[in-house]
């Protein structure tokens, strides 16, 4: 069994700020991280890796070179292998660049690791939020998809998932070769043993740039292979402060509020 | 590809039981300004099973045509037969714009579409308007948490695709002179070339629905409600207020509360008519999840909680306290 789970490193947005002055994010200093849907699809592959000892898990990533950090963690923590897919011409992609320039990665690595019975992707990355590129992946490689799913059972020549719905949950079965995106689980994805940490420092990790992927058409990659422009960028207004109460208890701090919400109509 | 027409699109989705989400008829309402500025018709394109009541709502709620595909293969929402279905309507009725809400399925099944039409498409967006210069249709959305805002266009390629979320705009019926036309499109998707399939539904235990996306209200609780025990306190006045019950991640990573009511970065993105935080501190991941809610209420002992700083109403006290007379006084006043 080959999964192929795909990582994306991202700022960790939780320690983003705002320049007060500027109304501007301030970059400079915030750590990277593997985007933690992403960790989530890893755990997913490596719970099957628990069940199936034999499976084999690659992780590829798309980034600069200071990717490969992201991928060393993958690899202390559940990664067999690892590859980069990294050059200057794939920089400014849009998610349909994006997706298409990681179709031809998969095609390459496929050459060199098998085919992949699975792919793992986070729901979406959380610097862009857009959850987009899962399932273009999945569709630029014509793999039936599951996306917001929490757990991934194999079986023969097919995959159970439970995922997410609005109300529900549901479990489906999906036909492998298959694309599946992971959110959140109600279990913790586990850490890294200082063995595998050590080796993963020690690995070197393969970069496939243009020239590796023979197929890639590069008037589909980069800026000008984007259908979608960012016209322009600004932080949002924040709300000033709105009433603020504090009465002599919590009781009377609850009728003012009610009052306050009835004469506004909002209750 | 190249539009046939300035039509704006919107997707219809819908239920099991053929009757359309409410996303779908929200969207009605900017489409139409924008079709005008378009200068075409605003076109709902109705997928499903027994879909009268979707046809018949699309109407009411101002599309001036419906493009319906109705068959059994289309009960049960699938990626492989939807993403078919519309890739046909869009390959033959080509037009300029396509908006989609950004529900479970709309987020599943609108990259896999925008992919096929080898078209862009931007993602829950916020704000949707139509860009002066170019005539282009200026998607608005936020990214990084919620932290910063983007404009974005897609020029050069058609049908132009948005997904927008659920409660971001509001339903309206028009007033409406002439009957919206209705077109059946016959597209059968052969069953057996569905490559996924639904085994289980999985429901909460009755009355334990949680469906933070769709609430009008939401009392959420954090690392102030103490424990489980706690929660008991924010149940009781979200039954008051026919409210849903959310958490944040401290309170779901302490296991008080299941994760399918986490509301933020990792949880859920959530814009209800109020929102009534309680023993929540408001760490930017969970900001990020709740802060376009119309009215948001915090309750917190401590007055320096970053969560004021975007509250409409704060109180600073013991929510144990505050809560449930909170809950009485609106029981009191409703005479309940």
């Amino acid at each position: 069994m080959n999964i192929l789970v795909c990582v994306k490193q991202v700022p960790d947005t939780t320690e983003i700020k705002i320049d007060p002055v500027t109304n501007t994010l301030i970059r400079s200093g915030v750590p990277s991280i593997v985007n933690p849907f992403d960790g989530y699809a890893l755990e997913a592959a490596a719970r099957i890796k628990d069940a199936h000892p034999d499976a084999k898990i690659v992780v590829m990533s798309m980034g600069p070179g200071q990717a490969q950090a992201a991928l060393k963690e993958c690899l202390a923590i559940a990664a067999d292998k690892a590859y980069l897919i990294s050059d200057r011409a794939f920089g400014g992609s849009d998610t349909l660049a994006t997706s298409y320039i990681l179709s031809a990665g998969v095609k390459k690595i496929e050459e060199l690791e098998g085919k992949f019975d699975m792919i793992f992707c986070g729901k979406q990355a959380i610097d862009g939020d857009t959850a987009q590129v899962g399932p273009e992946l999945a569709e630029h490689l014509g793999l039936p998809q599951v996306t917001y799913a929490l757990e991934a059972w194999a079986e023969e020549n097919s995959l159970r998932v439970l995922k997410e719905d609005t109300d529900k949950k549901l479990l489906v079965q999906i036909r492998t070769p298959c694309l599946v995106t992971f959110t959140k689980p109600s279990f913790d994805p586990r850490y890294p043993s200082i063995k595998r940490k050590l080796a993963a420092n020690r690995a070197r990790i393969p970069v496939l740039g243009a020239a590796d992927l023979p197929d890639i058409d590069l008037m589909r990659a980069g800026l000008k292979g984007s259908p979608t422009k960012v016209k322009k960028t600004f932080c949002p207004e924040r709300k000033k402060g709105g009433v603020m109460i504090r009465e002599d208890s919590g009781q009377a701090s609850a009728v003012k509020l009610f009052q306050l919400l009835e004469d506004a109509h909002v209750i | 590809m190249d539009a046939k027409t300035k039509d704006l699109w919107v997707f219809i989705e819908t239920k099991e039981d053929g009757s359309p989400l409410s996303v779908g008829l929200e969207l009605l309402n900017p489409g139409r300004a924008l079709a005008g500025k378009q200068g075409g018709r605003l076109v709902g394109a109705v997928i499903g099973c027994h879909t009268d009541e979707a046809v018949k709502a699309a109407g009411e709620y101002g599309a001036d045509q419906i493009v319906v595909v109705d068959g059994e293969e289309y009960k049960e929402y699938s990626t492989d037969a939807y993403t078919a279905a519309l890739f046909y309507l869009m390959e033959k009725y080509a037009p300029t714009t396509m908006l989609i809400g950004a529900t479970p399925n709309g987020r599943d099944l609108a990259p896999r579409l925008s992919c096929r039409l080898n078209t862009g498409l931007t993602a829950d967006c916020t704000n949707l308007d139509v860009d002066e210069e170019s005539g282009n249709m200026a998607w608005t959305r936020p990214a990084f948490g919620g932290n910063l805002m983007a404009t974005i266009l897609c020029p050069d390629h058609r049908p132009q695709l948005g997904t927008v979320r659920p409660g971001v705009f509001k339903k309206e019926k028009p007033f409406k002179a002439v009957e919206a036309e209705v077109i059946r499109e016959s597209f059968v998707f052969p069953k057996e070339n569905i490559r996924t399939m639904v085994l289980e539904k999985i429901r909460e235990a009755a009355g334990e629905l949680v469906d933070l996306e769709n609430a009008e209200i939401i009392v959420s609780g954090g690392r102030g409600v103490g424990g489980p025990e706690g929660f008991k306190t924010i149940k009781r006045l979200a039954d008051v207020l026919k409210a849903t019950v959310g958490a944040s991640r401290a309170a779901v990573d302490a296991d008080w509360i299941g994760h399918s009511h986490q509301v933020g970065q990792t949880g859920k993105t959530v814009g209800p008519k109020i929102y009534i935080a309680c023993g929540i501190s408001g760490a930017i991941q969970h900001i990020a999840g709740m802060s376009s809610s119309d009215c948001i209420i915090a309750i917190n002992k401590d007055p320096d909680a970053p969560i004021f700083s975007i509250a409409d109403y704060g109180i600073v006290g013991d929510l144990f306290e505050v809560v449930p007379a909170l809950a009485e006084e609106i029981e009191k006043a409703r005479g309940v």
